[in-house]
């Protein structure tokens, strides 16, 4: 997917500016974060479990060589067939090439972020091929070319009206007059516009939640019933997966499914739940002919050393966005590229390059409240710091503060110097201030002043006062301890 | 200009009350001496609001401790930390280190300041042969001020007064990197003829996040305002909380937009030195 994330200054101004935006996302903060707790609340082994969830992807972390051989195996005893790929292009022309050989017209697809990652759809339209989208939001999405805005919720983003403006827009041979103001009525006329496909689809490509090293197959989860239309009824089934996907054993997978769904909508676990074994056996009664895995690196591999490895642990659960309150504030597609939200703004960097990703690692309060939900732990908010260390190496914040920075620590660490030069500016700003008690502009704080006052300092630094009132006290005699102020003063103290 | 406040100048009168065992673990257990506690002003207090320092002096005289204040102290170095130039963090956070070692503890009236020293510093001086156990040894007896005064010092009341209403803010750093949640309510309970309302978003950061405040002025004025509304909603006259970041923030926020609601230190209202104009405010 072609990014905007160097625009990200921009996009958030905008996204700010969208009142349907700002009321789908005031929405979703009220929604999911509440009925996540709840799910969590209800489960006592909630904390054991998101332990238990991290050390498999600790484990897996360990040893991803053997369990991606093993997987790999397995398909290919199970009849199918993995094709490892370096990158996007790779996995690209991989889909292309197995999408012609079996002559595909029309492709179905359920929800896949490393589809997206890889821009499939546009893609195969290029060449011929048509995809369609199955997971509601994403055939929404798909009608308007918009990329998702959230991981799991990718239309988030859109009211109902514009759902129903898109509708009529791109369904031309309904009838005008007829009424979409009910999600049931949308619902209905996607379906009625997806089963056709659904039968037509000559290739269904689905994502995964995981691989599943010891049967070789993969699992899914939706909400809609729509990937296993997607991976049942067409000859060929190509699931695209990035590597750290992969589990041990289906009782792995377990484990993390009783956090996952949790974690992500507060549901004890989604309405469909499949796992997908291959193609089809002898006897079986449905199934694809060509079962096929898409394993994309795509950078991952260079993450599993070094500081940003805790992030593939990853379980694409969308808790992270969902508590953030710059992705609550902006959206998802102010970030720029497929991911949001505070994994996104460690990921992005990794995957498309620190310079169009430049501002996604800063715009964090780093509040750690994602840190907080995030059932596999993952700490975001210190990944999102290493990204500002490395912009410092860099040398590609601006100029003006890394100055300032370097002026104010020789300052700082120099107290004597740092009280002498504070107390006088305190005392003329708190002077300056007068009866208000605050400012509404002030030079060099013009950040500081556009949204909000500068509450004026009360005058005499806290030190000025301390030094005078240290005179007046008397010391603590039953600790024969004088106070004067510097540590050396203290007597009895540890060297 | 404010003048000390009085009552500090005046040896500790037994205003508060502690739990005269002190929680397990506490080093008034059975012994009456008294902890030597470094105060870490901060940085923000030091320069904008005094009174909530000569409060956590206060406070932490009402819970036997003797206070000193070292000179030799500015600022912890999270600014430059957080921005990812941790070389001059360093260089800050050494000065603080070895003016602090002396003391049995240190306390800092923020969560976030607290934060920085127990839970980065150690990872700020990762690998430093000489400052890495220096590093260690200081966060390990470093605290929040008001879960200090409740968790280590067992204190369970206070003799302030204030007849209002108020809502309490949970500062990131203080929640989640140092769990203070519990010891600030439980002590604003006390405080006479003051009514405590829970906000919805308590837990919700304020979109102060330092630089980040500056850097993206219209992001964090869009946090805010979530912050403020759910304040406004809970219909109290005062919020509180620990940090001096959010309380700026959340202050001159309300203030832009024409709100009557008064913001102040935590501390100060423990501390019942509620004289002084909130901040922002006349
Ligand atoms: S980082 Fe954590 S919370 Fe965010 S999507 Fe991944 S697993 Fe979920």
């Amino acid at each position: 997917m072609e990014s905007s994330a160097g625009r990200f200054e921009t996009n958030a101004r905008a996204a700010l500016a969208t009142p349907t935006l700002q009321a789908a996302l005031a929405k979703l903060a009220d929604g999911f974060p509440a009925r996540r707790l709840e799910a969590a609340e209800r489960l006592p082994e909630f904390e054991e479990l998101r332990d238990a969830a991290c050390a498999i992807k600790e484990h897996v972390l360990d040893h991803l060589d053997v369990y991606l051989e093993t997987f790999e195996r397995r398909v290919a005893a199970n009849g199918g067939e993995v094709h490892w790929c370096r990158d996007a292009e790779e996995a690209r022309r991989t889909i292309l090439d197995i999408c012609r050989r079996v002559d595909a017209r029309t492709v179905t697809k359920s929800k896949t972020m490393i589809g997206e990652e890889i821009a499939i759809n546009d893609y195969l339209e290029r060449h011929g091929i048509r995809p369609v989208e199955t997971d509601l939001g994403e055939y929404i999405i798909q009608l308007r070319r918009e990329p998702p805005s959230h991981i799991i919720a990718p239309a988030i983003h859109l009211s109902l009206a514009q759902v129903a403006e898109t509708f009529r827009g791109s369904h031309a041979d309904l009838p005008p007059e007829r009424k979409l103001n009910e999600p049931d009525a949308l619902l209905a006329e996607a379906r009625a516009k997806l089963r056709p496909d659904f039968l037509a689809a000559d290739v269904g490509i689905t994502g995964a939640n995981m691989l599943i090293a010891e049967t070789g197959g993969n699992v899914l989860v939706t909400n809609e019933g729509n990937a296993d239309l997607t991976h049942t009824l067409p000859r060929v089934h190509i699931v695209i997966a990035s590597i750290e996907k992969i589990v041990p054993t289906l009782e792995d997978a377990t484990v993390i499914l009783r956090v996952l769904a949790r974690s992500a909508t507060g549901q004890d676990i989604t309405v469909y739940t499949s796992f997908c074994s291959g193609p089809r056996r002898p006897g079986d009664l449905d199934g694809p002919d060509e079962y096929h895995v898409i394993l994309l690196d795509n950078g991952r591999a260079r993450l599993l050393e070094g500081e940003f490895r805790d992030m593939l642990r990853c379980i694409r659960c969308g808790a992270c966005l969902n508590h953030c309150p710059v992705y609550r504030a902006v959206g998802g597609h102010a970030y720029g590229w497929v991911y949001s939200g505070p994994m996104g703004a460690v990921l992005i960097p990794a995957l498309i390059g620190m310079h169009e990703a430049r501002h996604l690692p800063n715009a964090s309060t780093l509040c750690g409240r994602c840190e907080s939900v995030c059932p596999m732990r993952i700490p975001l908010p210190r990944m999102l710091r290493a990204w500002r260390e490395q912009l410092h190496r860099e040398r590609r914040g601006s100029f003006l503060a890394r100055l300032g920075f370097s002026a104010w620590a020789s300052v700082a660490s120099r107290p004597g110097l740092y009280h002498a030069i504070m107390a006088p500016l305190i005392r003329a700003l708190g002077n300056l201030a007068g009866a208000g008690r605050s400012f509404r502009r002030l030079p060099f704080l013009g950040g500081w002043t556009a949204a909000r006052d500068f509450p004026a300092p009360e005058g005499e630094t806290f030190m000025t006062l301390w030094a005078e009132a240290e005179r007046k006290r008397k010391p603590y005699a039953d600790l024969r301890v004088s106070c004067e102020g510097t540590p050396t003063d203290v007597k009895g103290a540890r060297p | 200009m404010p003048a000390p406040p009085s009552s500090v100048s005046a040896r500790p009168d037994r205003g508060a009350s502690i739990d005269a065992r002190g929680p397990p673990g506490s080093s008034t257990r059975g012994s009456p001496a008294r902890a030597r506690v470094g105060l870490f002003v901060t940085c923000l207090v030091d320069l904008m609001r005094p009174t909530v320092g000569f409060a956590a002096v206060k406070l932490l005289e009402e819970a036997g401790c003797a206070v000193a204040v070292p000179r030799a102290q500015t600022c912890c170095g999270q600014p430059a930390w957080n921005s990812g130039d941790s070389g001059n963090a360093r260089k800050v956070a050494r000065g603080l280190i070895a003016a602090f070692e002396p003391f049995d503890y240190v306390v800092a009236p923020s969560g976030s300041c607290a934060g920085m020293i127990r839970i980065h510093y150690p990872e700020l001086f990762a690998g430093d042969a000489e400052w890495e156990p220096r590093a260690r040894a200081l966060a390990a007896k470093t605290h929040e001020l008001i879960s200090f005064l409740a968790d280590v010092r067992g204190m369970t009341r206070v003799a302030a007064r204030l007849p209002s209403s108020a809502t309490y803010h949970d500062s990131c750093s203080g929640l989640r990197e140092l769990g203070v949640k519990r010891q600030p309510r439980a002590l604003l309970a006390t405080v006479a003829g003051l009514e405590l309302r829970e906000g919805k978003e308590a837990e919700t950061c304020c979109g102060f996040g330092g630089l980040f405040c500056v850097k993206y002025p219209d992001i964090s004025a869009a946090i805010t305002d979530v912050k403020t509304d759910d304040i406004a909603a809970t219909g109290a006259n005062l919020v509180l909380a620990g940090d001096m970041g959010c309380l700026m923030n959340i202050a001159g926020r309300l203030k832009r937009r024409g709100s009557g609601i008064a913001a102040r230190h935590v501390a100060e209202v423990l501390a019942g030195m509620t004289d002084v104009p909130p901040i922002a405010g006349d």
